[in-house]
């Protein structure tokens, strides 16, 4: 249904841009699965995006904004002691430093841009840990737009800090009961909406999933992880690094770094996703490790599911990886090899997020730590010499409260 | 096994619009919703539209949610809703139209779905969140079944697309009389009737519309306006909602609600 232009989206991969020219494809995944109503608004959008994504006012404007508002560059850092533990050199980048703290305001500056670009004044958008949700309050606040949230009711309660937050910024967080309460239950609500609201609102899509165009605008707008961090690597360690590594629950803050490293071959490219209790238990979100193709929330994608196609509720520690599909590029890279996707499970990570806490004096995420468990589970498999990029791509604060639930500490303890 | 182009032009001659409810099979479990269905079909159904549940019914609102989460725990599979069908069609030879997800077709084997669901008994099947867009993924099989198409056009289709959506219908047009999901409404907006006389000038397909119509006020309106057919969800099964802990009293208000519609759509 949709005219793309010839020059395509400046994303290094020259075959996923093939794919882009037929609906929104990775190989056969992605697509746009939606109500006929959604149809035009979906039109709207990816034509809105494709004139203004390379104009030069909104690449200016956004880059400012990257800056002077969000932060950007955001460094690599390089975490010694650290990586004493892991048993190669470990680089972080340091998504988490970003004004909101996670690499989320990247998305939504850059969708926020596009629909003022569109002249529209409402928006609207999903959110399960809350990052997304607090980074388009945020830019709801910046740009003076009338901000609703979606939020499961499970999640509005494990990140209330989050909400209160979102609130403070002026944005009407609205609770979603059906489901188990988190982001897939958010995003069945929010679609509701805008099915009602097309015409006037704006739904500001948090991860690379979703219908058509929406892995590929969200995947743009988290390039620049990616770019920097594979510039920064040349510039500060002199070289490419050996292996990427990212958590995985949609995949909007790994495929932003994964692009600035797709093309490079020998740099090996590792998603991870949450294990919860464990993969064997069923009680997990790793999609790409234990799913199965199939449709949801309008795309095409590995999902955990029931044998006649019923949608798996998941579990996991951290409610931003709480969801049972996955980006379609992520999809395609799995099947192509060319990424490979495991799980960490809830126990290890919390080990990860104490440990860099410790010995770093840094609180990630519960996503991202997922992405330092799995390393540190590669101890003694790893060269000393080895070089490796963590997407820090949020910071901790917001989850202090759940460490705390899963491991209690006295206040004297040392 | 009863054709929608019978079913239309009987109707035709007789001079009103196909009253159709829809139901989702196995709310609130399989032996009740088999007698409310019966019920519907007594009290002058001429076609039925049936859903089978999905966890993420997107299109739908909170009626039709609560309905899918009723059915899906008192057990519905698709092999149940196979001898559902079936069992709806022993009792009287009514069109079934099914309204479905496409995960549950997908992980069902597309071929297999259309072939067996026709088998028993089935005349078209609408998916929900499958555009036009994509229908080359369904129409082969569909077709290759014995299945008549099924899409909808809603207030913001433009007219292009309401072309190429009627010149692949061969059942009838499902026409969303509102922007938003299914649900009751207390009122309709009045774009619903230029909906219907727009696409009465593109296209000698029947055209059906659904969404909202809560009342027998609203479907004489859209009868009157054109429509070949009425399509009532979210009231009859809020009605199924209201009376769980009262079967008789259930059934004699589906009853009750859809004579009224009944007559309402045969006046005009």
């Amino acid at each position: 249904m949709f005219s793309m232009p010839a020059s395509g989206i400046e994303n290094q991969i020259s075959r996923i841009e093939e794919n882009m020219k037929h609906k929104g494809r990775f190989g056969d995944y992605g697509g746009f699965y939606v109500p006929e109503v959604l149809i035009p608004v979906l039109e709207e959008l990816e034509e809105a995006f494709y004139r203004f994504y390379q104009d030069e006012q909104f690449v200016a404007d956004l880059a400012r904004l990257y800056k002077d508002y969000a932060g950007r560059p955001s460094p690599l850092y390089y975490a010694g002691r650290f990586s004493e533990h892991v048993g190669c050199k470990v680089y972080l980048k340091r998504e988490d430093l970003l004004h909101g703290g996670a690499h989320k305001v990247n998305n939504t500056l850059g969708q926020g841009l596009l629909a003022k670009y569109m002249g529209k004044t409402k928006i609207i958008a999903e959110t399960g840990a809350g990052q997304h949700g607090l980074a388009t309050a945020m830019i709801g606040a910046l740009f003076g737009m009338d901000t609703k949230i979606f939020m499961g009711v499970t999640d509005i309660e494990r990140q209330s800090v989050n909400v209160h937050k979102m609130k403070l910024c002026g944005a009407e967080v609205i609770g979603v009961e059906g489901g188990s309460g988190t982001l897939k239950d958010a995003i069945n609500d929010a679609l509701r909406y805008w099915t009602a609201n097309v015409t006037d609102t704006f739904y500001l899509f948090g991860s690379a999933c979703g219908p058509h165009p929406y892995p590929t605008i969200v995947k743009h707008f988290q390039t620049p992880i990616g770019k920097e961090a594979r510039r920064q690597s040349l510039d500060i360690i002199g070289r490419l690094p050996d292996m990427v590594v990212a958590c995985v629950g949609g995949g909007s803050n790994a495929i932003g770094i994964f692009s600035g490293f797709v093309d490079d071959k020998d740099v090996r490219i590792v998603g991870v996703e949450a294990g919860g209790r464990s993969v064997s238990s069923g009680l997990h979100a790793a999609t790409l490790v234990a799913g199965k193709v199939g449709i949801l929330h309008g795309a095409k994608a590995y999902l955990l599911q029931d044998e006649e196609g019923q949608v798996h509720d998941t579990e996991s520690v951290s409610a931003g990886l709480d969801y049972p599909s996955v980006g379609p590029e992520h999809c395609l890279l799995k099947d192509t090899g060319r990424a490979e996707y495991v799980a960490a499970e809830d126990e290890e990570v919390l080990d990860a997020f104490s440990l860099l806490c410790r010995c770093e004096g840094i609180l990630p995420a519960l996503e991202s730590s997922h992405a330092l468990a799995w390393l540190l589970r590669q101890k003694g498999k790893l060269d000393p010499e080895q070089v490796v990029i963590v997407n820090l791509s949020g910071r901790g604060d917001k989850d202090v409260g759940i460490v705390e639930e899963h491991r209690p500490m006295n206040v004297d303890d040392k | 096994m009863k054709t929608y182009k019978q079913v239309f032009a009987e109707l035709a001659q007789a001079g009103r619009s196909a009253l159709i409810p829809f139901f989702v099979v196995g709310d609130p479990d399989f032996d009740t919703s088999l007698e409310v269905v019966k019920t519907a079909i007594d009290a002058g159904a001429d076609i039925l539209e049936l859903g089978i549940a999905f966890s993420d019914p997107i299109a739908d609102g909170p009626t039709i949610q609560k309905a899918d989460i009723r059915a899906a725990r008192a057990g519905m599979t698709m092999a149940r809703a196979l001898d559902f069908i079936r069992q709806v069609k022993a009792h009287k030879d009514v069109p079934i139209g099914l309204l479905m997800y496409y995960n549950l077709i997908y992980q069902y084997g597309i071929e297999r779905f259309f072939a067996d669901f026709h088998e028993a008994g089935v005349n078209s099947v609408l998916v929900a969140d499958l555009s036009i867009d994509d229908v080359g993924e369904i129409e082969e099989p569909a077709k290759a079944a014995g299945l008549d198409t099924v899409f909808m056009v809603t207030p913001v289709t433009a007219p292009d697309r309401m072309k190429l959506i009627a010149s692949k219908t061969t059942g009838f047009i499902y026409t969303v009389s509102v922007l938003g999901v299914t649900g009751s409404r207390d009122n309709l907006s009045d774009t619903v009737q230029d909906l219907v006389s727009e696409l009465k000038k593109l296209t000698d397909v029947p055209v059906c519309v659904g969404f909202g119509i809560s009342k027998p006020e609203h479907a004489a309106a859209i009868a009157s306006a054109g429509a070949d057919g009425i399509i009532i969800g979210s009231k009859v099964v809020g009605l199924i909602e209201a009376n769980l802990q009262n079967k008789e009293k259930m059934l004699s208000e589906i009853a009750t609600f859809l004579t009224e519609v009944k007559t309402a759509i045969s006046a005009g």
